[in-house]
Parts: C-alpha cells; sequence; structure tokens
C-alpha cells in the first residue's frame, strides 16, 4: 500500500493524461466521426464509397495495430510528432468510425417523411442536414455514442505500448519497482477508470436529461 | 488518378499495411541471419572421470544437459525463422560445457527462459544451466550460484551515425532515450540521468525503428545487442555505438546454489576455454561477425 501512496502523484499524472487523451481524441472523435457520417449519407457516391471504406477498415482492425501504423508508420512518411500525438491520431482514427456509425443510425432514425418534406419546402442538402435531420438524430444517439466513449476511455490504455505514461503506463513502472505492490496497484487502477467512467455516464444522463425536456 | 477515386482510395487503404508488412520483415532478419552463426565448428566431445554422486557425473552418465537460454538476444542467443535451433554466443558457451561433461551435441536441450523465470527455472530443475545474458549480482546471488563471468557487457549509447551531440552518458541532458520498458537499462537512465527524457518501447527493434526515424536521439542497453544493430547490414552507415559504457553487466553461467564442485567444474571450463582460443573463436564467430573484436576476457571470480 506504501507503493500507492508514496506514489500518488505519479498515479494522478497518469490518470491525468488518460483524461487528456480522452478529451481531446473524443473531441476530435465527435466532430470527425460526424463528417464522416454525413459523408456517408451525402448525395456524391465516391465520398460515400470513401467514407464507408474507411469506416469499414478502421472498425475492424485492432486498435493496437492503428496505433502501429501511426507511431512507427507516419515517421516513415516524415510525418514527425509527440509521441502523445501519435497517440491521439490512432484514437481518433479508431473512435471516429465508431462515431460515424453512432450517428448515422441516428439520422436513419428520422422519418423520411420528415426529409421529404423539408426537400419538398426547397430545402438544400446542407440545411435539411443541419436544420431538421441532425438536430433530431444527436438526439436519439446519446446512449450508444456514451458507450462509445466509455470504450475510447478505457481504449486510451493501450497507449502504454506507445511511450505515453496514461495511467496503465504508471502501473506499469511501479509494479516493475515493487513487485509485492501488484495488487493495491490494481486494485487503484481499477477505482481511477470506474470514477472516470461514472463521470462520463452522469455527464451522458444530463445530456439525456436536457435533451428530453427540449423534445 | 484523380477520375479513379476508387483505386485511389483502394491505394491510400493499402499503404499503411505495405509499411506494416515491411516492418515485420525487418524484425525477422536479425543480425544472426547474417552472421552465420552456426559456421562455428562443433566443440571436440570429451569423456573425463568425475566424481562420484556429482552433477557432472550425473549428466555424463545421462547423456543429455538441460540449458536455458535467451532467444531474442541477436548475436548472444537467438533462433531465426529459418534454423529453428538457437544459434549466439552463449549457445556456444553451453556446446563448450556439455563438450566438456562427454555429451553429444544432439544430447543438448536448449530451453528458453525469460530474464523473470531464470532463477525458477533453476531452483526447481527446469534447467541444469542458464546461460541467457545473466548479469552477476549480489540478489541472485542469495537464491542461485555463477560461474564466471564469461563477459562483461556495458550500458552503452547508440545515436545517429552523423550525430556529434552525444559522445557519452553526460550529453544527454534533453535528448529522447530509449530502451525496453521495465528493463534495467531504461530505470538507470531515469534514475542516474534525470535531465535525459526516457523513451519506451516493448522491444529494442521498436527503438531502433525510432531512431531511424529520427523521432528519439539515442538508444540505450548493453553495448554487444547495439553492436549488432550498428553492423547490421541493413542499418548500414546509418547508426554508431558511443563506446563508452556506464555500468558493467558481468555475464555468467547460473547453477543451484551450494552445488560447489559443479561450479568449479563451469569455471574451469570457462578459463579453458580462454587458454585453448575456443572462447575467442566463438566470439569471433557470434558476436565478432558484427565487426567487434574479442575483448580480453574477464578474469573469472571463483568467490
Amino acid at each position: 500500500m506504501d507503493t500507492v501512496w508514496e506514489n500518488r502523484d505519479l498515479i494522478l499524472d497518469g490518470f491525468a493524461m488518460t483524461v487528456r487523451l480522452f478529451a481531446v481524441s473524443g473531441l476530435l472523435a465527435l466532430v470527425a466521426g460526424t463528417l464522416l457520417a454525413i459523408m456517408r449519407v451525402g448525395p456524391i457516391p465516391p465520398v460515400r464509397w470513401a467514407a464507408s471504406t474507411y469506416v469499414t477498415v478502421l472498425r475492424n482492425t485492432p486498435l493496437t495495430l492503428v496505433f502501429v501504423f501511426s507511431t512507427f508508420g507516419l515517421p516513415r512518411l516524415e510525418v514527425r510528432l509527440e509521441f502523445v500525438t501519435f497517440a491521439i491520431v490512432a484514437l481518433t482514427a479508431y473512435t471516429s468510425a465508431f462515431v460515424c456509425e453512432a450517428v448515422r443510425a441516428g439520422i436513419n432514425s428520422v422519418a423520411a417523411g420528415e426529409i421529404e418534406a423539408a426537400r419538398a419546402l426547397g430545402l438544400s442538402f446542407r440545411q435539411v442536414l443541419t436544420l431538421v435531420v441532425l438536430p433530431q438524430a444527436f438526439r436519439a444517439i446519446v446512449p450508444p455514442l456514451t458507450g462509445v466513449f466509455n470504450a475510447l476511455l478505457k481504449n486510451t490504455s493501450v497507449a502504454v505500448a506507445f511511450n505515453v505514461a496514461e495511467a496503465n503506463a504508471i502501473y506499469r513502472r511501479l509494479q516493475n519497482l515493487d513487485g509485492s505492490a501488484t495488487i493495491p496497484l490494481l486494485l487503484t487502477l481499477a477505482g481511477g477508470y470506474v470514477v472516470l467512467a461514472a463521470v462520463l455516464f452522469g455527464a451522458s444522463r444530463l445530456v439525456e436529461r436536457r435533451v428530453a425536456a427540449v423534445r | 488518378m484523380t477520375r479513379h477515386p476508387r483505386l485511389r482510395t483502394l491505394l491510400c487503404l493499402l499503404l499503411p499495411f505495405a509499411f506494416l508488412l515491411s516492418a515485420c520483415g525487418d524484425d525477422d532478419e536479425g543480425l544472426d541471419s547474417n552472421s552465420g552463426g552456426s559456421t562455428e565448428p562443433e566443440p571436440e566431445v570429451e569423456q573425463t572421470e568425475f566424481p562420484e554422486g556429482s552433477t557432472m557425473a550425473r549428466l555424463q552418465e545421462a547423456g543429455t544437459i538441460k540449458i536455458g537460454v535467451k532467444y531474442d538476444q541477436p548475436g548472444l542467443g537467438s533462433v531465426s525463422l529459418e534454423s529453428e535451433e538457437p544459434e549466439g554466443f552463449d549457445i556456444e558457451m553451453g556446446k563448450l560445457v556439455a563438450a566438456k561433461l562427454g555429451i553429444e551435441p544432439d544430447g543438448i536441450q536448449f530451453v528458453e527462459t525469460v530474464s523473470a523465470n531464470r532463477e525458477t527455472f533453476i531452483e526447481n530443475g527446469t534447467v541444469d544451466v542458464v546461460i541467457a545474458t545473466y548479469t552477476i549480482n549480489d540478489e541472485r546471488k542469495q537464491v542461485v550460484d555463477f560461474a564466471g563471468p564469461y563477459y562483461v557487457a556495458g550500458q552503452d549509447l547508440l545515436v545517429g551515425a552523423d550525430d556529434e551531440t552525444i559522445n557519452g552518458p553526460d550529453d544527454l541532458a534533453g535528448k529522447r532515450v530509449c530502451a525496453a520498458s521495465g528493463s534495467t537499462p531504461i530505470e538507470r537512465i531515469r534514475t542516474d540521468y534525470p535531465e535525459a527524457e526516457p523513451v519506451e518501447f516493448d522491444t529494442y527493434t521498436e527503438c531502433v525503428d525510432q531512431l531511424l526515424a529520427d523521432q528519439i536521439d539515442a538508444v540505450s542497453t548493453d553495448d554487444i545487442i547495439l553492436a549488432g544493430y550498428a553492423a547490421d547490414p541493413k542499418y548500414e552507415g546509418e547508426f554508431r555505438v558511443v563506446g563508452e559504457t556506464f555500468s558493467e553487466e558481468p555475464y555468467g553461467i547460473g547453477l543451484k546454489k551450494g552445488d560447489d564442485d559443479f561450479r568449479t567444474f563451469l569455471n574451469d571450463v570457462i578459463e579453458g576455454a580462454y587458454e585453448d582460443g575456443s572462447w575467442e573463436s566463438a566470439f569471433d564467430a557470434t558476436l565478432g561477425a558484427s565487426g567487434v573484436e574479442a575483448p580480453e576476457p574477464p578474469e573469472v571470480d571463483r568467490y
């Protein structure tokens, strides 16, 4: 137990990094995933194909492999970034595919009649999307999106193998220094993730309630 | 191209996989495939009289010996995809020991050990000896005994060939130094050179890959492992080993604690190999292939 207490700053730093990875790539994935979803329902076939190919490939590739491509592949293409940035690129690329699918499901939940009515009123594709479809879609997908973000929260732990000092990396390092501290360290780590997940679900419920009020 | 968006998309998607494939290929062609470690002639098997009841007599009688070795240390103990037989300097040392016990080469069973299970394997008899870049230190001596050292390695730095800024561990302030996660080298960098920025990956191949991509400034582990990378033909002219070691890693042969006769025997084998030149030729055939000269053999510590 001493190891946990003596290294509390280090452990907190680790969780701060976890939160940073989660927040930055979550936000980016939300934007990218929504754009991908729009591409997938859009009127231009090549754009549709490109987006659906991206989603299919990223959804079916193990996250570790996406990390390998980001951290080891990009430098070969002369892209030189901080290791944290590589991790954010990988998490965003991967998560946006799942966000895309959630948003698309939301778009599909909007009644076809409404879209036809909007078109009949002479609204452009963009107007149909931003005024009619997306606002309704996002209300429908708060629970599935929460699931996607919960997965992202846990997926940040893959960054340990790519030189990012997030919570799991700190665990590995401390466990190495003091093999007898395995159980307390593991419990602390699990507790930290549970707290973060609880915050995420609490926020999700809050958003859902507000959205429901608007409806 | 612009008229074939589908084709372009496909190419863009396949490109990453091409990189992954080539990266995998790199791993497999380690130092060992180029060094021809198996060209070393087998040591001559000798039949000696051993005192009854000794470990030597027991092994000689059985005609087999189980030797714990590493499978992932190019030049020292590694298994290539082609040969499936371990090869390297540690392996040659094992063959020397077996020959002096009167054991034919096909009586040698190499067992893979990793750093974490070496003491256990010796204690519970999974192996008779461990020859696996096994650094002699006091903590380990409480559990097992060591013959040797038969080689002294030291932590060193691998840098880009044209990097003039790093000429020793004191130049590491603000530099990104890569070593394997959980290894002694990464902890030494962290504690002894706090101004350096430690970078951790699971394997040294990954570190070398990042050095090649200029994402880091140096790779740090035992000099002899770094020499293997520097000399690898596919990295020709890319790297240099700084050559100023900042630790001592005396490699010993691990055996069961308290078996003093056996330890004396193993020390005799090591000294005998120094004298008759078989130590040096084993070195030349394995580690020497990376262009490293055989050093003066270290003095055996008969504690």
